[in-house]
């Protein structure tokens, strides 16, 4: 039996799509139902019926839920074997092609795509690199864009970029200012920020690194398998795809198009 | 020989058990979870506090201890039988279709993972079927979810504060449950020993 919260919780999802063309109907139930839990009472509802009724009729509304229902805080280099792996396995093949293209999906504010752009300028890829930086999230890739971190963060961003094999100092990518770290501009000269849906839109361009880490933990296992079709058209042959550290292949139909670069840290690599 | 209080819980059905546990955990959990015999046909699940960054290397330290299998979820991986640690970072959440689902939203009660998500979650998925136990802990996380456990018709038992290491989080616990039963470890573990369970069908 479908528990009362459930319905309403479904209602409203159909409402967001109807509406604002937003896809969040094969997110996975129990996380959405934390994150409505938490926006309830900021958006000053009291029922996830009353929540729907205020999005359809108070326009300023929409935009304040999809904050809480998407963004999430990550940290530059988080998981540092990550990053060393990439650097130290995945790295010397990519500097077998004369240009590059990677997709950081699900970028969020920005934490991820510019730890890989710093390592890329540390092992001179940066140059001949296209990165693409995509969210749902409007506000999110804006700030991704700024490319600006309070600067009580950057003591942890530093230890994991130490850790992830970093050959210089990250105080050498940014510049304090007014209890801000602002990234070096020149950072993200080959990024390119833009809207891309996992739930509904396609492939827009083939990439030899696709990245895409606690994004798919939101979504129910049919539309993570979507994600991962739509990975595996995307990345060229050999081409390679770094999960979350709890996030698997193993689940999807895709599992056997990719062979394991490491299973710690969860890289892939298209048969 | 168990308390009036404690047969009660060991003639329930029992599916799952959740556990939460925090600063003195791991000597705790190091009394409860060798218990368990290696063919223990339920999931536990456990949350423990600990520094975030660093490695987690409960599930190496618990597989010396013991005979159950010990691991962390993947991301929608099938619940099934065996000791489940939640990882340092995220929180474990049991989805209704009874699959881990794991986040990296806001910490709850500062921390992540939290126990009250995993017993809140679980509470719902399991109902009746599920024993919370709350650990040692100077904190007050737990205390909300042992409540949903008990609303949804669960069982808690907590760790007699008078013995625990940290005597916050199993004080809190009982204020927020009155159906709560205190008993020292060793007779929790003498409890999880004579445990009914089984999967309702």
């Amino acid at each position: 039996m479908t528990s009362p919260i459930e319905i309403e919780i479904r209602l409203l999802l159909e409402a967001i799509y109807l509406r604002f063309h937003y896809d969040f109907r094969s997110y996975s139930m129990v996380s959405l139902k934390r994150r409505i839990g938490v926006a309830l009472p900021p958006l000053g509802c009291s029922t996830v019926s009353a929540l729907q009724e205020k999005i359809l009729h108070d326009p300023q509304a929409f935009s304040e839920l999809l904050q809480y229902l998407t963004v999430q805080v990550s940290e530059m280099f988080r998981d540092p074997t990550f990053y060393k792996t990439f650097r130290e396995k995945i790295i010397p093949e990519l500097k077998t092609y004369p240009s590059l293209k990677l997709w950081v999906a699900g970028c969020s504010t920005g934490e991820e795509v510019y730890s890989l752009a710093i390592t890329l300028r540390e092992e001179g890829l940066l140059d001949r690199t296209i990165l693409y930086a995509t969210d749902i999230n409007p506000d999110a890739l804006a700030k991704a864009e700024a490319g600006v971190y309070a600067l009580d963060r950057l003591a942890a961003f530093s230890e994991n970029h130490r850790q992830a094999g970093g050959s210089g100092s990250l105080s050498e990518y940014y510049t304090a200012r007014y209890g801000n770290a602002v990234l070096d501009r020149s950072l993200r000269k080959n990024i390119v920020f833009s809207d891309h849906s996992l739930a509904t839109d396609n492939v827009f361009a083939e990439v030899q690194v696709v990245t895409c880490r606690n994004v798919l933990i939101y979504f129910d296992r049919e539309l993570q398998t979507r994600a991962f079709e739509l990975f595996r058209n995307t990345l060229c042959r050999r081409g390679f795809l770094g999960l979350g550290s709890r996030e698997t292949l193993q689940f999807s139909s895709h599992a056997s198009a990719f062979t394991e670069v490491s299973r710690q840290d969860r890289w892939y690599q298209r048969c | 020989m168990l308390s009036l209080d404690l047969e009660r819980v060991s003639s329930r059905n029992i599916e799952a058990i959740a556990i939460g546990a925090s600063a003195g955990g791991i000597e705790a959990l190091s009394v409860l979870l060798p218990v368990f015999p290696g063919d223990f046909a339920i999931p536990v699940f456990v949350v423990i506090h600990l520094p975030q960054d660093r490695p987690s290397l409960l599930v190496e330290l618990f597989t010396s201890k013991c005979a159950l299998r010990v691991r962390e979820p993947d991301d929608k991986q099938d619940v099934s039988a065996g000791i489940w640690f939640a990882s340092p970072g995220y929180h474990l959440m049991i989805d209704s279709d009874r699959r881990f689902a794991l986040s990296v939203d806001e910490p709850v009660n500062y921390s992540r993972p939290s126990i009250d998500v995993l017993f809140q979650t679980a509470a719902e998925v399991y109902g009746r079927g599920l024993l919370g136990i709350v650990l040692t802990g100077a904190n007050n996380d737990g205390a909300a979810g042992a409540k949903a456990i008990a609303d949804n018709g669960g069982a808690i038992i907590v760790q007699d504060p008078d013995e625990a290491q940290a005597p916050t989080m199993p004080s809190a616990a009982i204020s927020a449950v009155g159906s709560a039963i205190a008993a020292p470890l060793s007779r929790i573990a003498n409890l999880l020993q004579h445990l009914k369970v089984g999967v309702t069908p």
